[in-house]
């Protein structure tokens, strides 16, 4: 045994940042590691049981760790579809897109979610969430960059903001209820400005789950009230805080990719599958010439799900090899699936056999079985 | 029979260990601590040795894995593995609930005793938990 288990590194690290919630989670016995200089939750109680209250009810997950950057001003939405693979030019109002920040080569620097805003003040500016692990390179990035557009502000909101995703099949019944605007109207991908005791919330139909839900972004002060006041409102339906643990098994059944594991600065979009949030007709940004080279020659590797088979987990780092045992690629997630009681994996496979009916995988000297899947694992079933 | 946890030793990789006499042999049965299971949390695997293997102290003898990590289980003692617990595998729910008694994983026939003295008893294995919570 190794210890302590599950932490990606020790508390007793040096300064590491706190979120809003952090007074919340250490009460509600969260167990508390390091993440991306944050420390976070990664369960309350079992990360299984919290996986199943997010498929079966609803759960809360405290994702104020992420990146929110705000940019306005004159110039704003030229700014971004020069730095992202989406256009943002004709990003209407209230709505969000995913994309890319890619470098000059065509690597991921980052995935991110850019809305575009309207207050109901009539304000309008974008906002641009990135991962929290990723956020100083992109603001680092960001910097590099804005030169080219003197007319635009761009402001770390991180730190006067919390956010909170409410994932799960009963989580817009409660948000109805709660937070006097009609989630159930607002379609996915759409956002909208509200207000919670008197101050601003930013409420998007999005999520990292494969589940229906919502994300809000608060101010900081107001988080823990919202946040308890979800739980309360939730609690008939059955709702739970959930932890990363939860949060990162959920994403692997959606076939959602982790920056990190199916996404870096040596992975091009194309091979990780994301191919849809790139437009790449009609639109320039950095990373676009190679981009469109690797769509007109095909992607050298690619993104597949694998069903290891019995009941040990592929891990990231597993090597993949053919059924004839040459290597062909790395596993870049895996782990048990809860929903399926089964072990499930993403890899990165050379394209050329990426169409192999088997595969094997090299699970630390131990070579076992693995058959080919679509994404997603799992598909949350239509509801209303 | 239920094992006393106070009375058993135990490793600082929180292995537990019950050393009894049989027939003029010395025989630890090894299992993992209640306290390791709580923070592993959500078992879903366990590899286990074959009986017959000759295990060093601080040898590597099988892993358990919960839905976020892979920990290597590290034998405290040396010997020979005299018997395995080959039902846990299918029965990690059990091991969650009961670790001392179901929950054995391995018996060692001892080599040598020497192993022994670097265990620790209860109260001072406590102590080492309270200080990595």
């Amino acid at each position: 045994m190794s210890s302590p288990p599950e932490s990606d590194g020790s508390l007793a690290a040096t300064s590491l940042a706190r979120t809003p919630l952090d007074q919340w989670h250490r009460s509600a016995g969260g167990q508390m590691v390091e993440f991306a200089g944050y420390e976070m939750p990664v369960r309350y109680d079992s990360i299984v049981s919290e996986h199943h209250a997010c498929r079966k009810a609803a759960a809360l997950f405290d994702v104020s760790h992420m990146g929110r950057l705000r940019f306005e001003g004159e110039g704003a939405e030229r700014m971004l579809d020069h730095l992202l693979t989406r256009r943002v030019r004709d990003l209407p109002v209230g709505r969000v897109r995913y994309a890319l920040v890619c470098n000059p080569d065509g690597g991921v620097l980052d995935d991110v979610l850019v809305s575009h805003i309207e207050t109901p003040s009539g304000q309008r500016y974008f906002l641009l969430v990135v991962n929290a692990s990723n956020r100083r390179k992109i603001v680092d990035w960001i910097a590099t960059q804005v030169d080219r557009f003197p007319g635009v502000t761009v402001t770390d909101r991180t730190e006067l903001t919390a956010m909170i995703a409410v994932q799960g099949p009963r989580a817009v019944e409660v948000g109805d209820r709660l937070l006097g605007i009609d989630v159930s109207s607002l379609r996915f991908y759409r956002t909208r400005v509200t207000e919670q005791f008197g101050k601003p919330v930013i409420v998007s139909r999005t999520g990292y789950t494969g589940e229906d839900g919502f994300e809000l972004i608060v101010r900081a002060e107001e988080a823990c009230r919202i946040w308890e006041n979800l739980l309360l409102a939730g609690r008939e339906a059955g709702f739970v805080a959930a932890g990363l643990g939860a949060r990162d098994t959920l994403r692997m059944e959606a076939g959602m990719p982790l920056y990190g594991h199916e996404l870096s600065e040596s992975i091009d979009p194309l091979s990780a599958g994301l191919g849809f949030a790139c437009d790449l007709d009609d639109h320039d940004f950095i990373g676009d010439l190679p981009l469109r080279r690797i769509r007109d020659a095909g992607p050298g590797r690619i993104r597949i799900g694998l069903l290891p088979a019995g009941k040990r987990p592929a891990r990231d780092g597993c090597e993949v090899l053919s059924s004839g045992g040459e290597p062909i690629g790395v596993v870049t997630s895996g782990g048990p699936s809860p929903t399926l009681g089964v072990p499930i994996a993403m890899a990165m496979v050379d394209a050329t056999k990426a169409g192999d009916p088997g595969f094997r995988i090299d699970i630390r000297g131990k070579s076992i079985d693995a058959v080919p899947t679509s994404l997603p694992f799992y598909r949350a079933p239509r509801r209303g | 029979m239920s094992r006393d946890k106070t009375q058993l030793l135990y490793a600082e990789s929180h292995e537990w260990v019950d050393v009894e006499e049989e027939g003029g042999d010395k025989i630890a049965t090894i299992g993992i601590s209640g306290f390791a299971i709580e923070q592993l949390n959500d078992l879903v695997y366990m590899d286990l040795p074959e009986v017959g293997r000759k295990l060093s102290a601080g040898d590597e003898f099988g892993e358990v894995e919960s839905v976020k990590a892979v920990s290597p289980l590290y034998s405290p003692v040396s010997g020979e593995v005299i018997a395995v617990h080959d039902d846990l595998p299918e029965s990690l729910d059990q091991l969650n609930d009961d670790p001392y008694d179901f929950g054995w994983v391995i018996r060692v026939k001892l080599d040598d005793e020497a192993s022994l003295g670097k265990l620790m008893d209860h109260e001072t294995y406590e102590k080492q938990c309270g200080e990595s919570e």
